[in-house]
């Protein structure tokens, strides 16, 4: 070896070293609570809402917590997405969040099983909570991983249909579907073309079309996405091929791929005024009760209707069910204040007046069983369908798991393949679908 | 006692050398050197950021491979991206870059018109174009239906919206312009004249004189487009996730390269791996296959040269 050689070869064995040692020291995360709950301390409290009215919702919610915790202070970050959270809750400092909320439930596997956050099961026995008299069993399903329950539902999301009443009167619809046979009629007497577009389109059955995600039509013919061992059931259970099969009928019928998504492409913002219900370019809306609120504020002029969305035919009797989600908060693995984290927590999600109050500002559906049956509970007759979607017993979600949601992804690609028409073998895509799901569930093990 | 004075001499110089090349060094080290050894180290670990990292073998570099569905797809774009949107990029730039140095009147009028794309910040200019080129809505497509051609669904059609990227990249030629018109108007003028003198056409006078005389810049612009090419995330992604109008919530999974992938580069799911499914070792591998393709193209080129630069460049 030259002298130049063995030179370099000291520096790139020196820096290889310190790059041992700096990853070494990473990743060390602790979970015992050392503080004091009762001592004087401030929180970092991280929620992801933006909109005006639902950050005095999350500010009106703190104070009252910290009217009744005198010696805890929450200071509120708001407007954050997953990726800002997911660095944060490695990354750990000083400006860390003590308390993290998110919007996206298919995070929640990987906030478990990495340790990200706290395994709150020991604070709920602690503080003699029973989550199973709580929360009914989807909230408790989209919330834990394998046992571990790392975060707790923060008001919920149910999904439903909305419909334009004036639309349905002048199509002399009298009421909404309760099967998709019965809905695919509908929306064909709802559509109105026009050019090569509509002037009206009964709905947009496409994968893209807003909350017409798979797993918010695949709610309604209740699925299992894994089965006893953890393999992918989308290729063997077959209410996947089924709720596929019928989507792409819908599409077909009502104009077509293509046409349905250039008219998609003159749609306005999912979250503003313009949204394509509002306007009343589209009768039909599979969305969540959220909608009802952005609507009256959007001034739409046409009378609302809300129901259950529609059941596969042959589950007539489980009509009223619906896709249930919502918002999760958990504590960071690297906060130095679990103890005190833990009483906003369990104020937030367990005590029934903040809950039902928090309802009220934020306008979304209560997470509690008690709060949902609560007489302070403010809502109109068309928010009561979400009320009752949210009690429903076959109500479902899709299950959390270790890699984040990805699984959704490589349904989602299938499903985007085969409305357009590129897949043709449905079965073998499913087959193909599941064994990705596989593959990747097993990478992150 | 001689030979220690002069050792100490010379130790004194090496330390002063040192001492000149430690900002360098120290650069080198903590940008380069230290971010690349952690790079290959953890391609060999299972790691998410949070529990300790764990010795993998090959399993991150034959997942990424074999199984990783975003990787090849983003191969196939990158590589797609480096031939087309470079190659488009070099000749639109010195095309205006030419044209504006034979412009007699109101050339500053147009050196402005062309370099302000430049200034535009990518994520606003990604957005403008959505606008543009959205096929139910957008200008561009309501003038070419005017005109009775079928217009296309640029970004949210797979086989447009690599094309649209291109343009995108095409209008902010800015920079590209300015170096090629000091480069142009370099050219010794007793060149040109004396060629007229000989009868040459313009097209043998751009040929024999001004190609010969620009090269090395040519070569500068493809090296440097190709390593930007091979970088591009922040266009394709805005135009990606814009298009798509799903934005993420409950149940919601952002489609990463809508649509069908075709807007997918290799720092996007640089980004992907590492940070939304937070499998840093896939990251790692996917990092380190995009740094080796950026030397390959930069090792090709500087060694072929292309018969760009001439002996004594």
């Amino acid at each position: 070896m030259s002298i130049r050689t063995r030179k370099a070869a000291t520096a790139l064995a020196a820096t290889a070293a310190i790059a041992l040692m700096a990853s070494a020291c990473t990743g060390s995360s602790e979970n015992e609570a050392q503080d004091d709950p009762k001592a004087k301390t401030t929180l970092t409290f991280w929620h992801g809402w933006s909109a005006a009215s639902e950050v005095k919702a999350v500010q009106e919610n703190v104070k009252r917590f910290e009217a009744t915790h005198k010696n805890i202070k929450v200071k509120i970050v708001g407007n954050m997405t997953d990726d800002k959270i997911n660095q944060a809750l490695r990354a750990g400092g000083s400006s860390a969040p003590d308390v993290v909320s998110s919007f996206s439930t298919t995070t929640v596997g990987q906030f478990c099983s990495s340790g990200a956050f706290v395994d709150l099961n020991e604070y709920l026995k602690k503080s003699n909570i029973d989550p199973a008299k709580v929360f009914y069993k989807p909230l408790l399903d989209y919330t834990q991983f394998e046992g571990n329950q790392c975060s707790l539902p923060l008001l919920s999301d149910a999904y439903g249909l909305y419909y334009n009443k004036d639309a349905f009167k002048a199509a002399g619809i009298t009421a909404p579907p309760k099967t998709w046979s019965e809905f695919e009629k509908v929306a064909q007497k709802l559509t109105k073309p026009k050019g090569a577009g509509y002037q009206q389109l009964g709905f947009m059955p496409n994968y893209h079309g807003y909350e017409t995600t798979n797993s918010h039509y695949l709610s309604q013919w209740s699925p299992t996405y894994f089965d006893a061992n953890g393999k992918s059931n989308v290729a063997k259970d077959p209410a996947f091929a089924r709720m596929m099969t019928y989507q792409k009928g819908l599409v077909d019928k009502l104009g077509g791929y293509a046409k349905l998504e250039k008219y998609r492409n003159t749609f306005g913002d999912e979250w503003g005024a313009k949204h394509p219900f509002h306007t009343g370019q589209v009768a039909m809306q599979l969305d969540g009760e959220w909608r009802l609120g952005m609507a009256k504020d959007a001034g739409v002029k046409f009378d609302i209707g809300t129901a259950p969305l529609p059941v596969a035919d042959d589950q007539v009797a489980d009509y009223g069910k619906g896709y249930l989600a919502g918002t999760i908060i958990g504590i960071a693995s690297t906060s130095k204040k679990k103890n005190a984290a833990w009483e906003l927590v369990k104020y937030m999600t367990t005590d029934t007046a903040a809950v039902v109050a928090f309802s009220n500002g934020i306008r979304n559906v209560p997470s509690t069983i008690d709060a949902l049956k609560s007489p302070d509970l403010k809502f109109d007759p068309a928010f009561k369908t979400f009320i009752d979607i949210a009690q429903h017993p076959k109500s479902n979600t899709s299950p959390a798991n270790i890699d984040g949601g990805a699984y959704h992804t490589t349904l989602q690609d299938l499903a985007y393949q085969y409305e357009a028409g590129k897949v043709k073998d449905l079965q073998a895509g499913l087959e193909k679908a599941a064994r990705q799901i596989d593959t990747d569930i097993a990478k992150l093990k | 006692m001689t030979t220690y004075t002069l050792r100490s001499k010379r130790r004194r110089a090496a330390l002063r050398t040192a001492a000149f090349l430690s900002p360098w060094l120290i650069g080198f080290s903590v940008f380069f050197a230290y971010p690349l050894i952690s790079t290959v180290y953890f391609s060999f670990m299972r790691y998410d950021g949070i529990r300790p990292p764990v010795f993998d073998g090959l399993d991150n570099w034959t997942y990424v491979f074999n199984d990783y569905p975003l990787f090849w797809p983003a191969v196939q774009n990158t590589l797609w991206l480096v031939l087309v949107a470079v190659t488009c990029r070099v000749a639109f730039g010195l095309g205006i870059g030419l044209l504006i140095t034979k412009i007699k009147t109101g050339a500053g009028v147009f050196r402005t018109l062309f370099y302000l794309p430049y200034l535009a910040p990518p994520v606003a200019a990604t957005l403008a174009f959505v606008f543009l080129l959205n096929p139910g809505t957008g200008p561009v497509n309501s003038i070419l239906e005017s005109f009775g051609i079928s217009a296309p669904g640029w970004f949210t059609d797979p086989t447009w919206s690599k094309p649209a990227l291109t343009i995108l990249a095409v209008w902010g030629i800015g920079d590209l312009m300015v170096i090629f018109m000091a480069s142009l108007l370099d050219v010794p003028k007793e060149q040109y004249e004396a060629s007229k003198l000989d009868g040459a056409s313009p097209w043998q006078q751009f040929r024999f004189i001004t190609l010969p005389n620009i090269s090395p810049i040519i070569l500068f612009a493809v090296v440097t487009g190709v390593i930007q090419a091979m970088q591009y995330y922040t266009q394709p992604l805005v135009a990606g996730k814009v298009a798509s109008g799903v934005i993420g919530g409950s149940g919601q999974q952002f489609e990463p390269g809508y649509p069908d992938k075709s807007t997918l580069t290799l720092p996007q799911i640089i980004y992907n791996a590492g940070f939304q499914r937070f499998d840093y070792g896939a990251a790692a591998v996917i990092a380190l296959v995009l740094f080796g393709l950026s030397m390959l193209f930069t090792a090709f080129l500087m060694r072929s040269r292309g018969g760009l630069i001439r002996v004594g460049d």
